[in-house]
């Protein structure tokens, strides 16, 4: 998923820009020009609007077909007592599927592990992919080995690095086994949260960086010249020209890194299976609905996952938003 | 000053090294595991000291890894196809045509793209039983599309934009047909763009791992990525990492080409939208 999750990121920042320019630029636009937009729409113009809708109809359906739907009806669900293995005893429960996840361990085990992976994960991607994405920008020599090299954890499979992986820390088929200790990571729950984070960090940075680098590319350099004929150093460079010129980027990237993460399930799938208290909340729900076949529970927790997914990103864009991509905006104020 | 760029050079060039072999020793220890005979597979090297290519034979020789790769196969293409088709419709009339709903058409996507996937398991899984698509290709594809959607239209949106409308134009002063026009002079340009986020989306498509293993119950439309976590050997005496390493290798395959030959188009489709909106 995280195919998904950057470029649509990167776009943010555009997109949002292109917004605030309308904003600034649209009112008087309209005042000073009143025979444009308010005058009756010319058989052109109507045209222009019927064909737009025709053309983005097939894809918002699809879209809200397959999400808006299942998440409404999810929450119908929710509100039963749904367990496919007990048909007949469906019925309306009204909250009672919340209080009964709310108050599992398993649940806040499976929260806070997901949360620990999150935090950790986008908080050394966001260092190291800064890094590989100065060096992809800057490096003198082999920068195209070095871009393709970097996309390959991007394009590889998520299942075949975690078997990678889960061999490599394997005691017998691994190279890294005995590396800290003589027994089996994998085992103990400290390390195997370790390893499902290392394997996290290794497929997604470069994505982290390919989105830094976008944001790179945005520093002007006479502007860094300038810094460093005033006698800037490098470090100072760093954190006052080029760190203030890509926030937008680095938001943009870190919210989707951070939702991306929260949906942790495939590594942790493959290395653990969730054994050893190291389930993901989308692990649990996993495991409510096809292994226990409890529709009512399962659907308790797409909706809490959901409901947490949208807090994360309302706080997001609460915290950074007005500083983010419209930042000229913010600046102002 | 020479001496200074070499120097510079010489570090740059370290870290190069550091970053290819952080990239690549993962990959390349599944490949050394998959050219490893049972006898030596544990024996913790990196270069196999017996190669065989017996692990291959042996994934082929199953049905269900080869049934599962046909599905894979399938499953993407087909997804990839129409998502590109409808987004390359949506993301032209966002890049060219004004119309009221176009924000909020791009915010849905934006929210789409964030959204998280678990969260649509169970409904899907209980819709699709329903209707009757559960464990079929269009239970598969239908979600992928959905998802390549948002990913579709912003990176189609921002290729289109950098697309020099006024050349239709031209040809159409000339004594083209608008159709003429879109056929010999847009569609040329656009073609590239096509193809960057097709490859975005297979890759999409080709690696996902939730949907596929949720929305499937049978090798009738289950993909690699949940075949390879079933995987168990030809008996259960036989202990499958050997096989499982080639089929992990079988199916990185393609991805690695696509990175080989395309990379340049790949990093631009993944951060235009940034740089140019």
């Amino acid at each position: 998923m995280s195919v998904n999750a950057t470029p649509t990121g990167a776009d943010v920042a555009a997109e949002q820009t292109g917004q605030a320019n309308d904003r600034r630029t649209g009112v008087p636009a309209q005042r000073s020009r009143p025979s444009g937009r308010k005058a009756p729409l010319s058989e052109n113009k109507k045209a222009e609007r019927k064909l737009g809708w025709l053309l983005c109809a097939p894809a918002a359906l699809v879209m809200l077909a397959v999400t808006a739907y299942p998440i409404i009806y999810s929450v119908w669900l929710s509100l039963q007592r749904f367990d496919l293995r007990f048909p007949d005893e469906r019925q309306f429960v009204g909250l009672e599927n919340y209080a009964t996840v709310l108050t599992n361990e398993f649940w806040w085990t499976a929260f806070g592990v997901t949360m620990l992976i999150t935090v950790v994960t986008v908080a050394v991607e966001l260092v190291l992919g800064m890094g590989l994405a100065i060096i992809m920008h800057r490096t003198l020599v082999g920068r195209g080995i070095v871009r393709t090299a970097a996309l390959i954890p991007y394009g590889i499979v998520t299942v075949v690095a975690a078997f990678s992986w889960r061999y490599a820390w394997t005691p017998g088929t691994g190279y890294l086994a005995n590396l800290f200790s003589d027994g089996a990571p994998l085992t103990e729950r400290a390390s195997s949260l370790a390893i499902i984070m290392l394997a996290e960090i290794w497929k997604t940075t470069p994505f982290m960086a390919l989105l830094l680098m976008a944001g790179l590319a945005l520093v002007p350099e006479d502007l860094l010249k300038a810094a460093s004929t005033d006698g800037a150093t490098a470090w100072q460079r760093f954190t006052k020209v080029m760190l203030p010129v890509m926030k937008p980027a680095i938001l943009v990237a870190l919210l989707f890194r951070t939702l991306d993460a929260f949906r942790v399930f495939d590594n942790i799938y493959v290395l653990t299976a969730g054994g050893n208290e190291t389930s993901s909340v989308s692990m649990l729900a996993y495991n409510n609905l096809i292994r226990g076949l409890n529709l009512g529970i399962g659907s308790t927790m797409s909706v809490l996952i959901f409901l947490t997914v949208a807090l994360i990103a309302f706080v997001f864009v609460k915290l950074f938003g007005t500083a983010a991509p419209g930042s000229d905006d913010g600046e102002r104020r | 000053m020479a001496e200074t760029t070499t120097r510079a050079k010489l570090r740059w060039g370290l870290l190069d090294v550091i970053v290819v072999v952080f990239a690549l020793i993962p990959v390349l220890w599944i490949v050394s595991l998959s050219l490893k005979t049972p006898a030596t597979l544990t024996d913790g090297k990196f270069i196999p000291r017996e190669w065989t290519l017996e692990n291959y034979r042996t994934i082929f020789q199953t049905d269900q890894f080869v049934r599962a790769l046909v599905n894979s196969i399938g499953i993407a293409l087909i997804a990839t196809f129409i998502a590109v088709v409808l987004g390359a419709m949506a993301a032209y009339a966002i890049s060219r045509l004004d119309f009221p709903g176009k924000k909020l058409l791009v915010g849905v996507s934006l929210l789409i793209a964030m959204f998280p996937q678990v969260s649509l398991v169970s409904p899907l899984f209980e819709i699709e039983r329903q209707l009757g698509i559960f464990d079929t290709w269009p239970g598969l594809i239908l979600p992928y599309i959905t998802f390549a959607l948002p990913l579709a239209i912003y990176t189609l949106s921002a290729f289109f934009k950098q697309i020099p409308w006024d050349l239709e134009k031209a040809a159409k002063m000339d004594g083209a047909t608008q159709g003429q026009a879109f056929r010999r002079v847009i569609a040329p340009l656009a073609a590239p763009g096509l193809f960057t986020t097709a490859i975005l989306v297979f890759i999409f498509c080709w690696n996902d791992f939730l949907f596929a293993i949720s929305l499937t119950s049978t090798e009738r439309s289950r993909t690699v990525p949940v075949a390879l976590s079933f995987f168990t050997g030809e008996s259960q005496f036989e202990d499958p990492t050997g096989a499982i390493c080639a089929a992990a290798v079988m199916i990185t395959i393609p991805i690695i080409l696509f990175v080989l030959f395309f990379q340049r188009r790949i990093v631009s489709g993944l951060t235009s939208g940034a740089v140019k909106g």
